[in-house]
């Protein structure tokens, strides 16, 4: 049996240095069943340390929580990786610390990093400095995330920054992405005629919240359950999946 | 100056020979391979931090000159594979981009405004 569900497959939380403190699970669940969400990914730069708590305030609201990450490559290229569970997503932060570099995060400067529980609750703070590229290529952070059963699609390609047609120019012949995504803000038909690249890709618009008010809906799959791997066949088009921008 | 006059004066290690008898013309900075596309003209040496396959294609696409990657970054394999396959001049430079740069315009190489 289908089902449609609308995704937002990007959002920060406060471990995000630059997320505000609104960003908690409880307030991100209230919200995306606010906006008739059905999927979101919680995906903060380089780390996952969130992802449990967001589960856990989801539970029994029909609301499905992909755990993810928002890597920043070696090329400066922001991916967005999505798994089917903690457990995947933290065996992914493990190959993505062990690449990062070894310093502290400066508070001043970048903004806290609030590690929280299901109810918003202060757990800790998150010392390390997570707001830098990690020295792993796209390929390897595609190849990495796909071993351990993720997709991975290219972050805001619209934007003038960390994005992949920006960095690298456009697509690297080859890499397996799952699908890009385009900015909440953006005018879907222009920005297909401005990246003519990405043609063939599945696309999805997806929020990036770092606030709640910036959290979107535009993005409808047509799937049989809400999993990577049926995102995945929902990106390509295949088996009767789909994706609609509204 | 011709690349193996630049690779001579400035000490660059080259990963992928490319045409050494080549007149280069100007020079374009950036990380950015969308500006890089946008901007460096056919004949420039372009000075770089990347080291991803994709430099290779776009300093093919636009028949640069040559490719210089500075900081001592060592681009991978198959990025110096695809230079040597395509014939592209692939350097290295220990130095940051600004210095190499500024060497550059030192020995006459201007920039593409």
């Amino acid at each position: 049996m289908w089902r449609y569900l609308l995704a937002d497959l990007h959002l920060h939380t406060v471990l995000s240095a630059c997320a505000e403190v609104e960003m908690i699970p409880p307030l991100i669940v209230r919200r995306a069943r606010e906006l008739g969400l059905e999927l979101i990914a919680v995906t903060d730069h380089n780390a996952a340390h969130n992802v449990p708590a967001v589960i856990e305030a989801a539970a029994h609201s029909g609301l499905t929580v992909l755990p993810g990450m928002e890597v920043q490559s070696r090329e400066e290229v922001h991916l967005i990786c999505l798994f089917d569970t903690p457990d995947q997503v933290l065996a992914w932060q493990e190959r993505v610390w062990a690449a990062l570099p070894d310093r502290e995060n400066d508070e001043e400067f970048f903004g806290a990093q609030f590690v929280v529980d299901a109810g918003g609750q202060y757990l800790r703070t998150e010392k390390r400095l997570l707001s830098v590229s990690a020295a792993l290529s796209v390929e390897e952070v595609v190849a990495g995330v796909r071993a351990l059963g993720g997709i991975v699609l290219a972050a805001h390609v619209d934007r003038p920054a960390n994005s992949l047609l920006v960095n690298l120019g456009f697509v690297p012949p080859g890499l397996e992405i799952a699908g890009v995504e385009f900015s909440r803000r953006v005018n879907l038909a222009e920005a297909v005629r401005r990246f003519p690249q990405v043609a063939g890709y599945g696309l999805v618009v997806s929020g990036d919240a770092h606030r709640l008010e910036e959290m979107t809906a535009q993005t409808m799959l047509k799937v049989a359950a809400p999993t990577v791997a049926e995102v995945a066949l929902a990106l390509a088009g295949r088996d009767g999946r789909r994706v609609e921008i509204r | 100056m011709k690349v193996q006059e630049m690779v001579t004066r400035l000490g660059l290690q080259a990963f992928s020979p490319g045409e050494m008898e080549r007149e280069v013309t100007g020079g374009y900075a950036s990380d950015l391979l969308s500006c890089v596309m946008a901007r460096a003209k056919a004949g420039h040496v372009w000075v770089t931090l990347q080291s991803h396959p994709n430099v290779v294609a776009v300093a093919s696409l636009l028949n640069l000159a040559a490719v210089i990657i500075t900081e001592g970054v060592v681009p991978d394999e198959e990025t110096v594979q695809r230079a040597q396959e395509h014939g592209i001049s692939l350097l290295g430079s220990p130095q940051t981009t600004f210095t190499v740069a500024g060497r550059l315009s030192a020995l006459g190489v201007s920039g593409a405004d």
